[in-house]
């Protein structure tokens, strides 16, 4: 099903989206983060913490940034400093750079800017071990796209459940549970507080409020459980957790070499709902999309939180703008269109008159608009007021639109959303409604079309047009300060406050990020793995 | 009315309830018998189980229906009954105008790891809740948001910096009474930095709290589920201007 839109229209919307954009790319290139030099470290195999719980990754270039800085990189100071412990016969061990790392965090490293016939010499050796990882990234891809001809996912929209107890050992029977209870995504919630770490947590962890915490061992435990229910329910279940706040990069990395398939990313919600600074958000999500790209992962956007804390109808077109700008700088990433689970949500009041018909409306645009992304559906959350009969009935019809409109994620409503952490009862009955509607009515989206001079297909130009009046405003006065002037979801965050930004580092000239030059060099297109829009 | 009652179904005085659990058994006869008793146990006699459905090999579901012999008390109900009068926003500012002669000030934030600001917004924002705009909108308030994830030592030093009448704290999240904690935690965060005279009047609120517990918490007054925007600008007005006369 598809509504009605200018393509003169269309494309000034696309236009402008990408002229807004343009300066914070610029941005974008002339910094790095201490997160994202963390990530090129992680790439390079670095793992482990000390006996503080301070991952190793932290260490090495919180030295190395003491030392000469990080505006050349971690990497050249590093492998030089590689070079210089193997000339003068520092036992090295099996793993080099753990080795290095705990030397430098015990304050008997030198590290300098290698020069001359040196740097060059740290290049090829940084590109070596950046390559190894990526390496490892390609066979994840490989063994999801072998698994997914073997258990392929013949429905859509995917149903996608939300798993979250704080302890990885709970979580691994609940999740098996909801997989064989018919769903096709597992997100990992995660524990709040952890976007505001500045490093990730190590090992398998018990211990979360209201979610668990990414780590890399938490990473490997459930994608193992899902391999184990994937294979015994002939279904490939997919797993979903988030590269999102200051430790984007390095969870995107990690995700990269331990097969997630999906992760939250979105380019704005870190800086608007958690106030992390925005050019660390901006430049921390490029790495993190090109690392996403290279994955075969599919990102998905929040423009659905939007609409919680605004007027899901007044704002409907913050989420087209937010959109088309989430498309854009993940296109300069190198994203493709099946990767692009675009965000928006069911939030409209349900005692406005036609709400259904608004909801339809919208979700027809971004369908229109975004023809080839897999788009994700959530649920209504702020309407839910406790009345378990009317949110299970509310649900219902956000499951309708969903399958009406082609949805390619649908993230599965809870009638108990603002009462409890969902029962096992409640998800359950939450499942039994997914299936009930996509059974009976999975296919109607082909018997109609709606009118193009009717409610929906008018509505959706509308929201169009202020979107587009939107990005005019926003391109003409640049994009940082339409932020910092809360355009988006009425949150003020201006360039120069916010969480992370003394670990925003001005690029020197001859800087060097190993993982970013492997991920630029050309390669053989991969084949596509994400769901029929 | 009368002072004693009973669950209405379709007839006075009959006691009618519908329930619903889950018992970690697999659904067979013995598990409906199970609910049943379960029922009983809970005061409902007789007890229809009415819907029985396995989730998975080791849980069942259930829905029973039946006559409660419990008996409510009306007498005996206790309750916070709002005791200040509601306010219109122009009665507000013109309250604090007349009364405290400059803006009233208001610091909020979510406190802790929670960063469900839904709460806190709702009261402050301008946008506001269930149609009332915000305190941010009144004339006569100074706000303050400071958002999601405030560490407590921050709320405190703002809460000093900017000479605030009240905090307000909203907590959404109440995993392993995280809401409670954070609480406890921040009313003793302002007992230690302020003398009493001078300490800010403490507010929190957010869906789980019970609203008798404000003692006990260390807070001036707990808002539940629910609260307007009007209720909690009324009360700062009775609370800090005063009961005075216009």
């Amino acid at each position: 099903m598809r509504v009605a839109l200018d393509p003169v229209q269309v494309a000034r919307a696309r236009g402008l989206a990408a002229s807004a954009a343009q300066p914070v790319l610029a941005i974008t290139r002339e910094h790095t983060t201490v997160s994202i030099e963390r990530a090129v470290l992680r790439m390079a195999g670095l793992e482990g913490a000390d006996a503080e719980g301070i991952p190793w990754v932290n260490r090495l270039v919180d030295a190395v940034a003491e030392q000469v800085g990080l505006q050349h990189g971690v990497a050249l100071p590093v492998w030089d400093a590689l070079a210089a412990h193997r000339r003068s016969g520092v036992a090295g061990g099996a793993d080099p750079l753990l080795t290095l790392a705990q030397r430098a965090a015990a304050g008997s490293v030198q590290f300098r800017i290698p020069q001359g016939r040196a740097e060059g010499s740290a290049r090829t050796a940084a590109l070596r071990a950046a390559r190894g990882g990526v390496r490892r990234v390609d066979r994840q891809r490989a063994v999801r796209e072998r698994l997914l001809a073997r258990h392929p996912v013949e429905h859509q929209p995917w149903v996608y459940l939300i798993v979250a107890t704080g302890d990885i050992h709970e979580d691994v029977p609940q999740a098996q549970a909801a997989a064989r209870g018919g769903a096709d995504v597992i997100a990992v919630i995660r524990s709040t507080g952890q976007s505001l770490l500045d490093y990730v947590p190590e090992g398998a962890t018990r211990e979360g409020y209201a979610g668990t915490y990414a780590t890399q061992e938490n990473f490997r435990i459930m994608r193992a459980a899902l391999d184990d229910v994937s294979k015994e329910l002939g279904r490939y279940v997919r797993l979903t957790n988030y590269a999102s706040g200051l430790c984007m990069p390095e969870i995107a990395t990690l995700a990269g070499l331990e097969r997630l398939d999906m992760m939250l990313n979105d380019s704005m919600y870190g800086i608007l709902f958690r106030d992390i600074n925005p050019i660390r958000t901006f430049t921390d999500q490029h790495f993190a999309r090109q690392v996403h790209a290279r994955a075969g992962i599919i990102i998905n956007t929040g423009e659905d939180n939007y609409l919680t804390t605004a007027d899901a109808v007044d704002a409907a077109h913050t989420v087209t703008v937010s959109q088309l700008l989430n498309e854009h700088f993940a296109k300069q990433a190198g994203l493709e269109d099946w990767q692009l689970g675009l965000g928006h949500a069911f939030e409209i009041n349900p005692d406005l008159p036609d709400s259904f018909r608004l909801e339809l409306a919208h979700a027809l645009l971004a369908r229109t608009l975004f023809p080839d992304a897999p788009l994700k559906w959530m649920p209504p959350t702020k309407h839910m007021t406790g009345d378990i009969f009317r949110g299970y009935l509310l649900d219902a019809f956000f499951n309708l639109a969903g399958v009406l409109t082609g949805q390619g994620i649908l993230l599965v409503g809870m009638m108990t959303e603002a009462v409890v952490t969902p029962w096992l009862s409640d998800r359950d009955l939450a499942l039994q409604n997914v299936h009930y509607v996509m059974n009976a009515a999975g296919r109607l989206g082909e018997d109609f079309t709606p009118a193009d001079d009717g409610f929906i297909a008018t509505r959706a130009r509308h929201v169009l047009d202020e979107a587009v009046a939107l990005l005019e405003r926003i391109d003409a006065d640049g994009l940082l300060p339409a932020i910092a002037d809360g355009t988006f979801g009425l949150m003020k965050r201006p360039a120069d406050k916010g969480r992370g930004l003394d670990g925003v580092v001005a690029r020197a000239e001859g800087y060097c990020n190993p993982v970013t030059e492997v991920l630029d060099e050309p390669r053989p297109a991969p084949r596509v793995a994400g769901p029929r829009p | 009315m009368s002072r004693v009652i009973r669950p209405y179904g379709d007839a006075t005085g009959d006691g009618m309830v519908q329930v619903s659990f889950t018992l970690p058994i697999p659904h067979d006869k013995r598990a409906e018998g199970a609910a049943a008793q379960l029922a009983n146990r809970m005061g409902i006699d007789p007890a229809l189980v009415v819907h029985a459905r396995a989730m998975g090999p080791d849980f069942t579901f259930f829905v029973v229906y039946g006559r409660v012999n419990h008996l409510v008390e009306l007498d005996k109900v206790v309750v916070v009954e709002r005791d200040f009068p509601l306010l219109a926003p122009k009665e507000v500012n013109a309250r604090i105008k007349a009364q405290l002669r400059r803006p009233l000030v208001v610091v909020g934030a979510c406190i802790g790891t929670d960063a469900h600001t839904v709460g806190i917004d709702a009261i402050l924002n301008i946008k506001g809740f269930a149609g009332e705009k915000g305190l941010e909108y009144y004339a006569g308030f100074e706000v303050h948001n400071l958002g999601a994830q405030v560490p407590v030592p921050e709320l405190v030093a703002v809460a000093g910096e900017v000479r605030a009448d009240a905090v307000l704290v909203s907590q959404v999240v109440t995993q392993r009474d995280a809401h409670l904690h954070n609480t406890e935690e921040m009313t003793a965060a302002f007992r230690e930095a302020f003398p009493r005279a001078r300490r800010p009047v403490l507010v929190v609120g957010g869906p789980r709290f019970d609203e008798s517990m404000a003692e006990q918490l260390g807070v001036d007054r707990i808002f539940g589920r629910g609260t307007t925007p009007a209720e909690v600008a009324s009360y700062l007005v009775h609370r800090i201007v005063g009961e005075g006369r216009r």
